[in-house]
């Protein structure tokens, strides 16, 4: 389950409201790559991430972007130790955007 | 909002196809040694961050790392890059910044490496103002070889030479370098990626002898030996127990097991490097005689 | 690729200098303009003397906080594009050991000279031992060979040490210049010729471009990789560990076997080339004398005693120790008596030269507990007992 939905774990503000997305720019994973340490959902200001149900290669579960709610801000992209997640002008995105294929439910 | 701040924001990601830190990493080494949750990756992006920022010509920067899991990172940029030998990284470092003092030299290793056998090495360049950045991973512990205690690990923290505990005082690296002499002294966490990217660029810029201390969690070492979760569990330790303070008084940044964690930029002052030294004593010694070494900077300053 | 010397690190004429001194003065004269040291008798004047001179020439002398980091600053010298040395003595030696397998493995042309002295441990600091040279060969871990040379006096320490120079840079391999205490502090006349009659082997850089560079590919001799420097937009990266022709760590018995073996052959295999060495009085000698650096002095002033009474004696100087002149011992092993080896230790080159010779002849020791130099009436006694014999 995603931090965000275990009261418990969840020691982050309350979420901000979206005002305004950069249009032209998708969020890209490089779901070989990823390790599964969850650094970018968890401090995703707009929560905008989550673990997939799906496997990579190695066994982890890459991110997946749960809502339309990602504002491009690139913090996911700086805390990424493996490189593996980042923003691309949407003509250079890979159709699925790599990642997980699904998210989990959000409550 | 203005009107014009779609335009701005398409232009930033206009034509990007890459992640951030693709032209300055090799790619063709990836996926990297380092563990899930480790926080050393992180620290590599905000230097590339801070490289590309800064606008610092890549190829008149090289990397010097020592030996460890930090110690790795030299050998992932792909810049011109030095894996030296276990705590040698600065008098390496000493040689090529000073042998062609066009370079930008950054010193990129784990607490360890620098401040244990390191540490005759870190307290002497930071004596003489040599012009080189420190980037001082401090995961608290040895990583690489299995978890063993460092001068940084905290006391009654576990590790594997330190199985009941250590009962020696760690070192607080900020104070250490500050009083050896540093000119810029900055620690961030891995969880605070701004700023830590904006510290490095600062100090990459920086003229003398510059130091940053990057908290990193090491999951599978100290984490795993001190129960303290995993990687995302420090990192989150790392957010909500982190005071920022900037220009504290480096004698407060002691780190206890588990306690606060004081950040921010503590020293940032001027003082003339080794090569200005020595070029002006050796200048005003010999006068005519002395056959001044290195080039004057694009701008016509001394060289440093 | 040979050249003049750089005129500005000469000082042409007659002079009168310590072995130290003249030490400086060939490194200068090699184009050296970097020196990481400590100082630690007897070899402390070399760096005095390169500090001295140093700022009027242009380049850097920096005195480090210990010999680990001497021994490491001179190879980031290296890497930024400098001719680099450093300096020191036994117990400094003992601790450059794991920075001289560094420079092997990174095949960084550099030197470093050892003055050596009374061991072991702290020894006879200001007394004479010739007990490194194993060390020499050996010091360091691992499998790897490299150069070293034996002034015999001042003179010598100015031309050995810019052939220690010279050879590190066609062998890209860390030339070692073994002094000893006596002839580092011995004053005797050295003339340094004008820098457009002194020959320089400058530094071989890649031909390779820089897309897809490969700092271990072999570019020269069919066993040197061509050298590169920081800051010239090649992006290269030079490791310890074992690693591939790219210079990335690759940690398997594949490429240790073709990178070590490479490391040992570029030196075992070309040691004809590399051997330099002296011989007196060989031609018809039936016990040839083995002795180098100032006990060879010595020796030589027992053999022409030995001569002068009518005994076939010669000696064999090796200038260059380390690759052992091995064809030259094993050609005169077939026809001589014996040998006999002088040296200022309890065997250490002795052994070599057994080994050598495998049996084909005899081989005695005259050694020496160091402090000072054997007696020429002494060698001339154990030369004239090994005749006999």
């Amino acid at each position: 389950m995603s931090p965000s939905e275990d009261p418990g774990t969840n020691t982050k503000k309350k979420k901000p409201t979206v005002k305004k997305r950069p249009q032209g720019v998708r969020l890209v994973v490089d779901a070989e790559l990823c390790k599964g340490c969850g650094f970018c959902v968890e401090f995703c200001p707009t929560d905008a991430l989550a673990l997939s149900a799906e496997f990579n290669r190695k066994g982890y579960h890459p991110p997946v972007v749960v809502e339309d709610d990602c504002i491009y801000c690139e913090v996911c992209e700086l805390i990424c130790p493996e490189f593996s997640i980042f923003c691309v002008d949407e003509k250079e995105a890979p159709p699925d955007n790599g990642g997980g294929k699904s998210g989990t439910q959000k409550g | 909002m203005e009107a014009s701040a779609k335009t701005t924001k398409q232009s930033k990601f206009a034509g990007k196809a890459h992640h951030l830190a693709t032209p300055l990493l090799r790619t063709e080494r990836m996926p990297h040694i380092w563990c899930p949750g480790c926080g050393i990756g992180t620290s590599v992006n905000c230097f590339v961050a801070a490289i590309e920022k800064a606008k610092i010509p890549t190829d008149k920067l090289a990397v010097v790392s020592g030996i460890g899991c930090t110690g790795r990172v030299a050998g992932y940029t792909r810049l011109d890059s030095f894996h030296t030998t276990h705590g040698r990284a600065i008098p390496f470092a000493t040689g090529l910044a000073l042998a062609n003092p066009e370079l930008t030299v950054v010193v990129y290793s784990g607490d360890g490496d620098l401040s244990a056998i390191g540490g005759n090495h870190l307290i002497h360049a930071a004596r003489r103002n040599v012009n080189l950045t420190v980037i001082c991973v401090n995961n608290f512990i040895y990583g690489m070889t299995g978890g063993q205690v460092a001068p940084t690990t905290p006391e009654t923290a576990r590790a594997s030479t330190a199985p009941y505990g250590s009962y020696e005082p760690a070192f607080n690296l900020p104070k250490l370098v500050e009083t050896c002499g540093a000119v810029y002294v900055a620690r961030w966490t891995t969880a605070h990626v701004r700023q830590l990217a904006r510290a490095m660029g600062e100090a990459i810029q920086k003229k003398g002898f510059s130091f940053v201390e990057v908290v990193s969690p090491c999951p599978t070492l100290y984490a795993r030996l001190n129960r303290l979760g995993d990687g995302l569990d420090m990192m989150k330790f790392f957010r909500d127990n982190s005071e920022i303070r900037n220009q504290a008084p480096t004698s407060e940044l002691d780190i206890a097991l588990q306690g606060k964690i004081v950040v921010g930029k503590f020293v940032d002052r001027e003082a003339p490097t080794y090569l200005q030294k020595m070029n002006a004593h050796l200048s005003n010694v010999l006068g005519e005689r002395f056959n001044r070494w290195g080039e004057p900077t694009a701008s016509g300053e001394e060289p440093y | 690729m040979l050249q003049s010397a750089d005129p500005k690190g000469v000082l042409p004429g007659e002079h009168y200098l310590d072995g130290d001194w003249a030490c400086a003065e060939g490194a200068l004269a090699a184009g050296c303009r970097f020196v990481s040291g400590y100082p630690i008798t007897p070899s402390t004047e070399v760096v005095e003397r390169f500090s001295r001179r140093i700022p009027t020439v242009g380049g850097v002398f920096i005195q480090m906080e210990d010999e680990i980091a001497s021994s490491i600053c001179l190879q980031g010298a290296v890497w930024a594009g400098r001719k680099a040395m450093t300096v020191t003595s036994g117990p400094g030696f003992s601790l450059m050991m794991e920075h001289l397998g560094l420079a092997v493995m990174t095949e960084a042309p550099c030197v470093f000279v050892n003055v050596q002295r009374g061991g072991p441990s702290t020894g006879l600091p200001t007394q004479p031992g010739q007990a490194d040279v194993m060390q020499a060969r050996w010091g360091s871990h691992g499998d790897y060979e490299i150069i070293a040379v034996c002034p015999s006096s001042p003179q010598e320490a100015f031309d050995l040490t810019l052939l220690a120079f010279n050879l590190s840079e066609e062998y890209r391999v860390p030339a070692i210049v073994l002094l000893d205490e006596c002839v580092g502090h011995m004053f005797e006349k050295v003339v340094i010729p004008k820098a457009e009659d002194i020959q320089v082997f400058a530094r071989r850089y890649t031909q390779q471009a820089k897309d897809d560079y490969k700092p271990y590919k072999v570019e020269y001799d069919g066993w040197i990789p061509g050298m590169v420097k920081a800051g010239d937009g090649y992006n290269f990266h030079i490791t310890g560990l074992t690693h591939d022709e790219r210079g990335y760590p690759a940690m398997n018995t594949q490429t240790q076997e073709v990178l070590v073996h490479r490391l040992v052959d570029k030196i075992r295999l070309n040691a004809d080339k590399i051997a330099r060495y002296e011989e007196i009085q060989i031609e018809d000698a039936e016990v040839v004398v083995i002795a180098y650096g100032i006990t060879s002095r010595v020796a030589h002033a027992a053999v022409a005693s030995a001569r002068a009474q009518g005994v076939k004696v010669g000696l064999l100087r090796p200038l260059v120790i380390w690759p052992f002149p091995e064809t030259r011992v094993r050609e005169l092993a077939q026809r001589v008596k014996g040998f006999l080896v002088v040296e200022l230790n309890y065997g250490q080159i002795f052994y070599e030269v057994e080994r050598v010779v495998a049996g084909r002849a005899r081989v005695n020791l005259l050694g020496h507990g160091g402090g000072t130099v054997h007696e020429p009436e002494v060698v001339l006694d154990e030369i004239m007992r090994v005749v006999r014999a």
